[in-house]
This record gives structure tokens, C-alpha cells and sequence, in this order.
């Protein structure tokens, strides 16, 4: 290879050089970056990695970006929990969180890819840049795009989260609502990507942009010590974060920096909306396109540009995927806040529920290392909890006030508990 | 009865640069058929060894996703317009950015739509 990273089609293997292309012409099937390992060898190190800066660009070296690249936003390097206290609640015993609800600047691990897309974009030379969103993507392009300088235009699905239309917004970015679903929105995108000399990080940057999720997959392993889990456990809206977590790992095992381990991926999916784990439950090598129906916006993309490569990592890792329903999502949202303190948004709680159902299904057992996967911030999604507590009256700031209060409060809870053990 | 049938830039490296055609195809089967005969050289590529055509292109009937119509069921209506993309699709690089002319002078196509295949850009800007 001439540079440490190059274009590759998928399904035909034919070799481009460095562009914004994502489809092969030959065959008309997506690219992927591919990056010379071997050049990598002497300077991803567990000592190199070490000393590099606490953000996702400590692994730099695997990634799609030319050598002298100097990053301006600190992304990643997200907290790895144990979850105990979940984990007792749902059968498990070696629970972890990966938190990207407190990923940097947007809190979400979108954060990630947009660094390694605006890179690109940069490289190539745009000055203008965009993307299909469900909201996530677009805070995280608006942001980033805002720090480089660069002009922004989101398409988005006009009824998106009012905090996510306004996360990016606020950044000074264009934001064009389109009636339609997330869908809708990416096949505009595609014709807008050939007409207009754009960097659209999920269309013609894409192969890049996708390459910024293995840092998931490299933080798990860093921060357990460099060691694979058992299982992990990632929502799934186009699929490529768990074919890239898989990636990460696959990387690191061929560099020496892990030992080598077969680990289990698990896709999660909301019922509304569930056309990977559908084609998995069927065993199915084809996605069949859903009108996306589901609180999980999301993960609300009923043609997953991915979906087929997620099958195939799910399967072939001996894996499984599930969904859950809405009001499944919203409870383990309340669950997770609970119990670990981290307040995710309605994709956090399509992958909490799933967990918990894989251990309920016996499909994952209470002892194996599991890590799940948490993409994003509750704060986004707040929508989804009105009217979800009740709000009592305002008391005077009166020690007397405060007791009566308490007292009210014991009755009430007794009533409860009493009414509950009657039914 | 016509339909207009907009193609993707990805095909146009095989269809001498044409991004659009009309068509009185009665349905998708049909419009393939067509599609194949007025550009013989896409046709080896739109098909995989089987002889299916590729699962990562699809096809759009007035903005919906013809598998949600009943896809080779469904029949064109006079004034339909089919939108052919590939799962994603885009590819282009600024003209006037270092990138661009290594384009132009490396694989010889041009900067503003990466897979014209022409020196001198036939597609548009």
C-alpha cells in the first residue's frame, strides 16, 4: 500500500486510492478502509498507546487519517463502569457499561466518527460538509464542524427530538427538516452528495467516518486491561458499530495486543424498527426494508446501509439480536439511571432492555464478561419520560412542612406496597 | 406511458455519462430488461455471478422504496419517476483542491463527478 490506508469494495476487493467514495463501480457495493497493520506494528503499542493523549486519537495510528494530522477535538476515551447493581437486578454478574453518554463534545459516540469524517473532509479538501441524521450525527457534525471552520448542512427528519434540532442549531449549522423518515432523508442526501461538492460524512466520507467506531472496540479493550470480553452488546440503527467494534478487536488480536478470543456480538434493536435483528432471528443474508415505528429515533433507519454486514458479524461471532418495545425502552431508561447513575437516551435503553432480556433467554451466562454499549445522552430524549414522575406540590421551608412531608410520603408508599401485594 | 428513471452517478462510468432516461417499462423486471439493452456494458455489473441483480441497489417509485409497493409486482404508472441508488451512494471532490486534480491525473476522470470517465466532465457540475 502506498499510503498506511486505502480504499477496498467489500464484496469485489477492488482498490481505490484515497477519496470521498463510498461505492465501488464495478460492482456497486460499499467501501471500507483498509489499513496497512503491518506499517502500524512498530507504532501501535501498548507503550505508544499509552503515552498518547486521553481521547480517541490515541489510536491514531490505526486510523484513517495522514500522519501529521493534528486533532483539534478531544472525542472519546469514555468511561468503562462495572455495572454491579444492574447486574443483580437482571441476572448478570460481570456487567460493564461503556459510557458514551458522556462522550465529548456532543455526548454521543458520534462524536467519534464525525473526528475521523472532518479529517477527511479537511484532507479533501471541502469546505462545506453534511449529513443524514436522527440527531445524534447532526450535533456531533455541527459542533465539530463549528471548531474547524467549516460550513454545515443537516438534513434531518422534521420531527426529531426538539433537544436534538436545537443541539444543532446552536452551533450555527443549516438544519433542513425534511418530511419524511430517516430514510427519506439519506436517499436525498445521495443526490445531493453528486450534485453539490460536499463532504457528506455518512454518504461519500463514509468509509472513513464508519472507521472512527473501532475506538469503541479499542478504549473496551484498553480499559479492561488489554483483554477481550466474553460478549458485547451494541445498538444497532445502520449497523456498522458492531461491525466495527468486531473490526477494533480482530485489529488489535492481529497486532499482539490482546490475546486471541472469539468474542460474542449482540445486536440490539426496537421493535418499531428492527430489520437487522429480524434477518437474524430468520437467519436471513438480505435486510428486508420497515417503516420505522419507535420512540428510538435514533436507531430509527428501516434500510440499514450496514444491516447485512451486522448479520454476518453477529452470526458468525455465534451471536444473537433482539428487540424490545417502547415501553421496554423507558423503563430500562429509568432501570440503568437507577441503578449505575447514567442517564442514556432511548437507544441506551433499547440496549439495557436487550440485555437484560439475553440474560433472561439464557443466551448470555451471568458470569461471562460482558460489556454493553451506551451510545448516547438522556438528556437528548427527555421527551420520552414526561409526565414519568410525579411532581408534588411545593412545601414551606418549614422543618414541620418537611416531616408532614415525609409522613404523607411513608402513607403513600405503604399504600402502594400494600396495594401491590393485594394484586 | 412513460416513466423518467434517474440513475446514480455510480452507474455512469458504464452509461457514457447518461444519469437519465425515459422509459414505458410496464415494471421492474421490465425497466432492468431495458436498462441492460440500451447500456450493455452496466449490464455485467448491475448482475452478480447468479445472475441477480445486486442487493445493494435500490430502487425508488416517487419517493417510496418499490419493495414497499410489491416491488417487481408493482406496475409503473404513466409519470412515475424511479430513482435507482445504491445502498449509499456520492462521490465527488472539489475541482480545485489538490485531491481533485490528483483525481484528474491519476485514474483520468474528472473532479466534480468522480465516475464520469471522462477527461472533460460529461455529467454536469
Amino acid at each position: 500500500m502506498a499510503a498506511a490506508y486505502e480504499l477496498r469494495c467489500r464484496e469485489c476487493g477492488k482498490r481505490y486510492e484515497n477519496a470521498p467514495l463510498s461505492i465501488c463501480d464495478e460492482c456497486f457495493s460499499p467501501l471500507e478502509v483498509v489499513v496497512d497493520l503491518e506499517a502500524a506494528r512498530h507504532t501501535f503499542t501498548r507503550e505508544t498507546i499509552a503515552a498518547g493523549p486521553s481521547s480517541m486519537w490515541r489510536y491514531q495510528a490505526l486510523l484513517p487519517v495522514p500522519d501529521d494530522y493534528v486533532p483539534t477535538t478531544p472525542a472519546g476515551w469514555t468511561p468503562l463502569l462495572r455495572a454491579p447493581r444492574l447486574a443483580e437486578r437482571i441476572g448478570a454478574r460481570n456487567l460493564w457499561i461503556k459510557n458514551d453518554a458522556v462522550c465529548l463534545p456532543t455526548l454521543s459516540f458520534k462524536d467519534r466518527v464525525v473526528a475521523v469524517a472532518l479529517a477527511n473532509a479537511q484532507t479533501f479538501g471541502f469546505d462545506t460538509v453534511g449529513c443524514s441524521s436522527t440527531g445524534n450525527l447532526a450535533n456531533a457534525v455541527a459542533a465539530q464542524a463549528a471548531r474547524l471552520g467549516l460550513k454545515s448542512y443537516i438534513l434531518v427528519p422534521a420531527d426529531l427530538e426538539a433537544a436534538k434540532i436545537l443541539n444543532t442549531q446552536v452551533y450555527g449549522a443549516t438544519l433542513v427538516r425534511i418530511n419524511g423518515n430517516y430514510d427519506h432523508v439519506n436517499r436525498l442526501c445521495s443526490q445531493i452528495g453528486e450534485r453539490y461538492n460536499w463532504g457528506f460524512v455518512n454518504v461519500n466520507l463514509r468509509p472513513y467516518y464508519a472507521e472512527g467506531s473501532k475506538t469503541v472496540g479499542f478504549e473496551i479493550a484498553e480499559q479492561l486491561g488489554w483483554r477481550l470480553p466474553d460478549n458485547v452488546v451494541v445498538p444497532m440503527a445502520g449497523g456498522s458499530l458492531i461491525v466495527k467494534i468486531r473490526k477494533a478487536f480482530k485489529e488489535l488480536i492481529a497486532l499482539g495486543l490482546v490475546e486471541e478470543k472469539e468474542v460474542r456480538f449482540f445486536g440490539a434493536q426496537a421493535t418499531g424498527c428492527s430489520p437487522i435483528s429480524t434477518a437474524v432471528k430468520n437467519g436471513a443474508d438480505t435486510i428486508e426494508p420497515q417503516r420505522p415505528a419507535t420512540i428510538a429515533r435514533s436507531l430509527a433507519i428501516g434500510n440499514p446501509a450496514d444491516g447485512i454486514y451486522a448479520t454476518r458479524a453477529i452470526s458468525e461471532s455465534r451471536g444473537w439480536a433482539e428487540d424490545v418495545s417502547d415501553v421496554e425502552i423507558v423503563s430500562a431508561i429509568q432501570e440503568l439511571a437507577e441503578t449505575e447513575g447514567v442517564f442514556t437516551e432511548t437507544a441506551g435503553g433499547v440496549t439495557t432492555a436487550v440485555t437484560a432480556r439475553l440474560y433472561a433467554h439464557g443466551r448470555i451466562h451471568p458470569d461471562e464478561l460482558t460489556v454493553a454499549c451506551i451510545t448516547g445522552n438522556g438528556l437528548k430524549t427527555t421527551d420520552v419520560l414526561q409526565g414519568a414522575y410525579e411532581q408534588h406540590a411545593a412545601i414551606r421551608p418549614r422543618l414541620g412542612d418537611f416531616e408532614t412531608y415525609l409522613a404523607e410520603r411513608n402513607e403513600e408508599s405503604e399504600l402502594e406496597l400494600g396495594g401491590a401485594y393485594v394484586s | 406511458m412513460s416513466v423518467r428513471v434517474l440513475l446514480p452517478g455510480a452507474f455512469q462510468k458504464h452509461t457514457n455519462g447518461t444519469r437519465e432516461i425515459q422509459s414505458s417499462a410496464g415494471n421492474l423486471p421490465a425497466l432492468i430488461t431495458e436498462i441492460e439493452t440500451t447500456f450493455p456494458a452496466l449490464k455485467t455489473h448491475l448482475r452478480d455471478e447468479s445472475g441477480q441483480v445486486r442487493k445493494f441497489i435500490n430502487f425508488y417509485v416517487n419517493e417510496e422504496d418499490i419493495r414497499f409497493l410489491g416491488n417487481e409486482k408493482y406496475a409503473f404508472q404513466d409519470g412515475d419517476e424511479v430513482l435507482v441508488i445504491p445502498s449509499i451512494a456520492g462521490g465527488c471532490a472539489p475541482r480545485d483542491t489538490p485531491f481533485g486534480q490528483m483525481q484528474m491525473q491519476n485514474w483520468g476522470v474528472c473532479s466534480c463527478c468522480s465516475y464520469c470517465g471522462q477527461e472533460e466532465c460529461i455529467c454536469g457540475d
